[in-house]
């Protein structure tokens, strides 16, 4: 009886304090040094970048910064970015996408799937110089996997113009930490595929590829390209992959910035502001996609 | 049936190879430093360099202040918004996300611009430094400390036993301490360890604030002057990450692991 009085009583007071207007200040207290917290390392860094991309070396406003993104070498820069974060994002998509069915709807043992997660939990984390080392030691000059293609059969690598230094060295090495991202994302999407589904498909007389392009692909297919998405914004951001397997010497928009921070080539702080404006927004509009196409998939998987 | 589970196992073989193939690589490189004998001098090599431990150790305490200041941002703000300000929820959610739409380096970039010059200077001393070096940490690791305390949290009723502590008459720091950090021990274990994994080998962020003192930088500078021992470096951090993502599967068994998409990429 008492207890009852006490709740009730502490109920009231809770919900006037939860009403939304008017706030009572103490209410506030609580978030203030998160908010703090945000505003000095998130928020005012890239208020920095931003307002400092519309300014020249004397402080003057400008958008000649943003000209200089028009340079050959930077436009380039972009488009091997995007490019590698593209291919990269597809072939760990797919490599990723196969993985998961095979543990979900391809019914193999529940060990399979669990040391399946595990591992991808593992190699997802797995990145930056370490990861560069290893694939050095794979697909280098002198790497194991080089070396046996080359005494099996016959096949050099790098006469057929690979070289891990380049597009399709930094794809592979991304596509390392992408797959198992990519397994990790898509799971609970597969398992959210009801049974129910493919056996009304079957009763009414579907066959498996009719089920698969009818039913299963367009239901997946926002979770997929959301997925995918993540995983472009994932590589487009590398860094230390990208430089300690290069060295550097790869025209990746991230080692522009690098090179822009250290002041060694040809420095110009308004157009290393204006090149991080240009990330933001790339990935920005990345993950403004990927809430979109989320918000689509949950009309019929919950994620 | 039988078709359908053969190209099952063959997507799985195909990815196992790419997972294992490079660490066999690396491994079987490693070994090789003595000609002709396989011999594990690499790895000794690495650890009587006393520039091995103290980088490792300089991460290591980076790390551990960055786990202790994340916890006490991310808990007691969280445990709030729920508690009073629920309609701040999606902001909150927001701003987590927003470590993913700045990557490292242009989050580098602007912390070096702001905390370089006046008023901050913080860049002049080296408490200063690692000071942002922790900071920029807690930035990467947001979005899965927020995500696992916000599960966390909404599997128990906060309001409820926010009255009931109340009533019994503890005050916040009382109902932080003894209620809400020990309802959610497994999710500020595995954002550790999470943590732990990521930043001890970041190299972004540190090689612009501290250079060679941290684990990332000098393990990068290994692999420009020695072959076989940034080999054993590789499987040494590998093993890390190995250890720390298995302590949080073993944490959170059953559950979905979280993942990071801000570390070291």
């Amino acid at each position: 009886m008492l207890n009852n009085q006490v709740s009730k009583q502490t109920t009231k007071r809770d919900a006037r304090s939860a009403r939304p207007v008017p706030f009572p200040w103490r209410n506030w207290i609580g978030v203030i040094p998160f908010f703090i917290f945000v505003f000095l390392f998130i928020l005012l860094p890239s208020i920095t970048l931003l307002t400092g991309a519309f300014r020249d070396n004397a402080g003057k406003l400008t958008l000649s910064n943003f000209v200089g993104l028009l340079d050959p070498s930077i436009i380039n820069a972009y488009w091997v970015t995007i490019k590698i974060s593209l291919a990269s994002a597809v072939g760990g998509g797919v490599l990723g996408f196969l993985m998961a069915y095979a543990v979900t709807i391809g019914k193999l043992p529940t060990s399979v799937r669990n040391t399946l997660m595990t591992f991808s939990g593992v190699a997802s984390n797995f990145a930056g110089v370490p990861l560069a080392f290893a694939f050095i030691a794979t697909l280098g000059r002198t790497g194991l996997v080089t070396v046996l293609l080359k005494n099996i059969l016959g096949l050099n690598l790098y006469d057929q113009g690979f070289s891990l230094y380049s597009f399709w060295g930094l794809t592979l090495t991304y596509m390392y930490f992408q797959f198992p991202l990519m397994v990790l994302v898509i799971t609970s999407a597969l398992d959210g595929l009801k049974n129910e589904w493919s056996e009304a498909a079957e009763n009414l007389g579907a066959g498996k590829s009719l089920y698969w392009r009818k039913v299963a692909l367009p239901i997946l297919m926002p979770s997929i390209l959301g997925s995918m998405i993540l995983l472009f914004g994932n590589a487009f951001g590398a860094y230390a992959t990208a430089y300690s397997l290069t060295g550097g010497f790869i025209n990746l928009i991230t080692i522009v910035i690098g090179s822009q921070i250290k002041g060694d080539v040809l420095y110009n702080p308004g157009l290393g502001y204006a090149l991080a404006v240009g990330m933001i927004i790339v990935m920005a509009a990345m993950m403004a996609i990927y809430y979109s196409l989320r918000r689509r998939s949950e009309r019929w998987l919950r994620l | 049936m039988k078709r359908r589970s053969f190209w099952s196992w063959v997507w799985i073989v195909l990815g196992s190879l790419y997972f294992i193939l490079p660490l066999y690589s690396t491994f079987d490189f490693s070994l090789r430093e003595k000609k002709g004998v396989l011999s594990f001098l690499s790895y000794k090599n690495v650890f009587i360099d006393p520039n091995f431990w103290d980088t490792i150790g300089f991460s290591l305490e980076i790390a551990i202040f960055t786990i202790i200041v994340s916890i006490l941002l991310v808990v007691p703000t969280v445990y709030w918004i729920r508690l009073r300000l629920p309609q701040l929820r999606g902001i909150l959610e927001f701003i987590s996300m927003l470590p993913f739409v700045i990557p490292a380096i242009v989050l580098v970039f602007g912390m070096i611009r702001v905390f370089s010059g006046a008023p901050f200077f913080l860049t002049d001393t080296y408490f200063g430094t690692y000071a942002l070096l922790v900071a920029g940490y807690v930035v990467l690791a947001l979005p899965y400390v927020f995500r696992a305390v916000d599960t966390g949290l909404a599997a128990i009723d906060v309001v409820s036993l926010t009255q009931a502590a109340q009533s019994l008459g503890a005050n916040f720091g009382t109902i932080l301490i003894r209620l809400i950090f020990p309802n959610l021990k497994v999710a500020i274990l595995s954002s550790a360890f999470l943590t732990l994994a990521t930043v001890v080998g970041e190299y972004t962020i540190a090689s612009f604030l501290v250079g060679i003192k941290a684990f990332g930088p000098y393990m990068s500078l290994i692999g420009q002057n020695k072959t076989y021992e940034s080999s054993s470096l590789a499987i040494i951090s590998f093993m890390f990450t190995w250890s720390f993502m298995g302590l949080i599967q073993l944490l959170s068994r059953g559950k979905a692991a979280s993942t990071s998409l801000a570390g070291a990429r």
